[in-house]
């Protein structure tokens, strides 16, 4: 069975062609674009990996790493964190809230592949 | 008689001395002109001596100067300046009064360029915020940075080896020009926001606040097409029309002449006059006339001229402290960014949701009264909740 990615992510163009190059690599790709509901669709349908956007309407990535982080059932699962600013505070916070890792946009494929492919792995 | 330096009338001897060299008279004479021995005068020029007046006009004259530049020298406030430059570089104690008897001219230079730092390095500082919390910069550049992503993802599978379905290979290609329209449009957006920082830039440079702000100013924040019982004209009608406001700035405008409208027809300009001339205070109009303190704050910054309230200035900001809407007062400045003073009520009043606060800002070095008879600016505040947003819904999204 396919490996089960949630990609939370607002910008249309972006998740297409996201979802594509993962759904190439063999995995079955989920998308979600509000960040109210977030954490309720990981926990509804968990996947086995997230790739949550820093800024979403409603809520933002931080906020929602947060609380999957607070509850036992999503504390260990991998989370690569994708943000349009790439300061150093904004990645203190996503790791010091427990981020798997952090990907700065605008990112290459390769680099998404490759790191989706490390998390997997473990 | 005192031995030793001591306050001010001590350092006239090292004033003395630095006119006397200027002038190029030796001491001795000097000494002979003013009938003194050259030793005394020697004991004088290193502060040992006291100077009387009636010695001190003879050296000015004898100097052809004015006694009060031997006897007075720098000023305090200068002798202050110069030793808070010198502490900021880090050297204290580099004997300012000294400095500044002795080479009065290169001190007023010194005071000068350290005023000129303090002021480069608080506009620096402005820009540095403006840089890291502008709201409109910070929207620009996401825009700039998702384009780019969306582009650079989406080329890299097209430009890739593995062959691609038509369907996909269109649907590729649609994207990446949608992409790259909103990418040329958001960095001439960006480039024009960069190039004018702080300048006086041209209205395409603007952000649609700025350009909004510009437009209200040419009008005096006064618009008579939207006053009165029958308006001549609507809002949008005005906002399309407008000269100089691109299509954001435009909504924005229309947005500000919408609430325009509404404090209008609620206070017309001849209650807010009687009112105001019954009693010159918002919170006590605001309740005799039964409207909101902000209304009648809005309303007091937007009157015409010579109906009786004095000119007033508004500041609107947002729960993070950005400031959206301004209308300057003589003689106090309104930053839009994180320069703004700290102390102004507005802030104070943002943890207090509800509750009016008055108080008066008075500014440094205002000498002038500007309405309270104390020299200080009356300013009233109020914090108010607004209605929750709906985030589920997006205007303009594309899904």
């Amino acid at each position: 069975m396919a490996r089960r990615v949630l990609l939370i992510e607002d910008e249309p163009n972006i998740i297409e062609a996201v979802s594509f190059i993962l759904s190439r690599d063999g995995w079955t790709v989920h998308t979600h674009s509000d960040g109210l509901s977030a954490v309720e669709r990981v926990r509804a349908h968990p996947p086995d990996l997230v790739i949550l956007d820093a800024m979403l309407p409603g809520r933002s990535g931080f906020d929602i790493l947060q609380e999957l982080r607070g509850d036992p059932a999503t504390r260990t699962l991998p989370v690569m964190m994708l943000t349009a600013r790439g300061q150093a505070r904004d990645r203190d916070l996503a790791m010091r809230l427990g981020a798997t890792h952090f990907m700065t946009k605008p990112f290459s494929n390769a680099e998404v592949l490759d790191r989706v492919r490390a998390l997997a792995n473990g | 008689m005192s031995v030793g330096p001591s306050a001010s009338g001590a350092l006239a001897g090292t004033r003395i001395r630095a006119r006397r060299l200027d002038a190029g008279v030796a001491q001795g004479e000097l000494a002979r002109r003013i009938g003194v021995s050259p030793s005394y005068l020697n004991l004088i020029e290193h502060n040992r001596r006291r100077i009387g007046g009636k010695l001190l006009n003879a050296i000015a004259r004898a100097l052809d100067l004015e006694p009060a530049l031997l006897s007075e020298g720098a000023g305090g406030a200068l002798v202050a300046r110069l030793a808070a430059a010198a502490a900021a570089q880090g050297r204290p104690g580099s004997a300012p009064e000294e400095f500044a008897g002795r080479f009065p001219d290169w001190a007023a230079l010194v005071d000068a360029q350290a005023r000129q730092i303090e002021t480069l390095e608080g506009q620096v500082a402005a820009l540095g915020d403006r840089l890291a919390h502008d709201p409109e910069l910070s929207a620009s550049l996401h825009q700039v940075i998702t384009a780019a992503t969306a582009i650079r993802s989406t080329a890299s599978i097209l430009a890739g080896s593995e062959t691609l379905d038509r369907d996909w290979q269109a649907r590729f290609h649609r994207n990446i020009h949608a992409e790259s329209l909103r990418l040329a449009d958001s960095s001439r957006r960006l480039a024009g926001y960069l190039e004018a920082p702080g300048g006086d830039p041209g209205g395409a440079a603007l952000s649609p606040h700025e350009q909004v702000e510009r437009f209200l100013e040419t009008m005096d924040h006064h618009l008579p097409a939207l006053e009165g019982a029958q308006p001549a004209m609507r809002p949008d009608e005005i906002a399309s029309g407008a000269p100089g406001l691109d299509a954001a700035a435009q909504n924005v405008l229309k947005h500000q002449l919408d609430i325009y409208r509404a404090d209008a027809a609620a206070l017309p300009l001849d209650a807010v006059a009687q009112a105001w001339q019954d009693s010159p205070d918002p919170l006590v109009i605001a309740a005799r006339l039964n409207q909101p303190l902000e209304r009648v704050m809005r309303r007091l910054a937007t009157l015409p001229a010579g109906i009786g309230p004095p000119r007033a200035g508004l500041v609107v900001c947002d729960a993070s402290g950005a400031i959206l809407r301004r209308r300057p007062l003589d003689g106090l400045t309104l930053p839009r960014g994180g320069a703004a003073c700290p102390l102004w009520p507005l802030f104070e009043a943002l943890v207090r949701p509800g509750r009016p606060l008055r108080a008066v800002a008075r500014l440094p070095g205002a000498e002038e009264e500007t309405g309270d008879g104390t020299g200080g600016v009356l300013c009233c505040a109020v914090a108010t909740l607004m209605p929750t947003v709906d985030w589920t819904r997006r205007p303009g999204s594309r899904r």
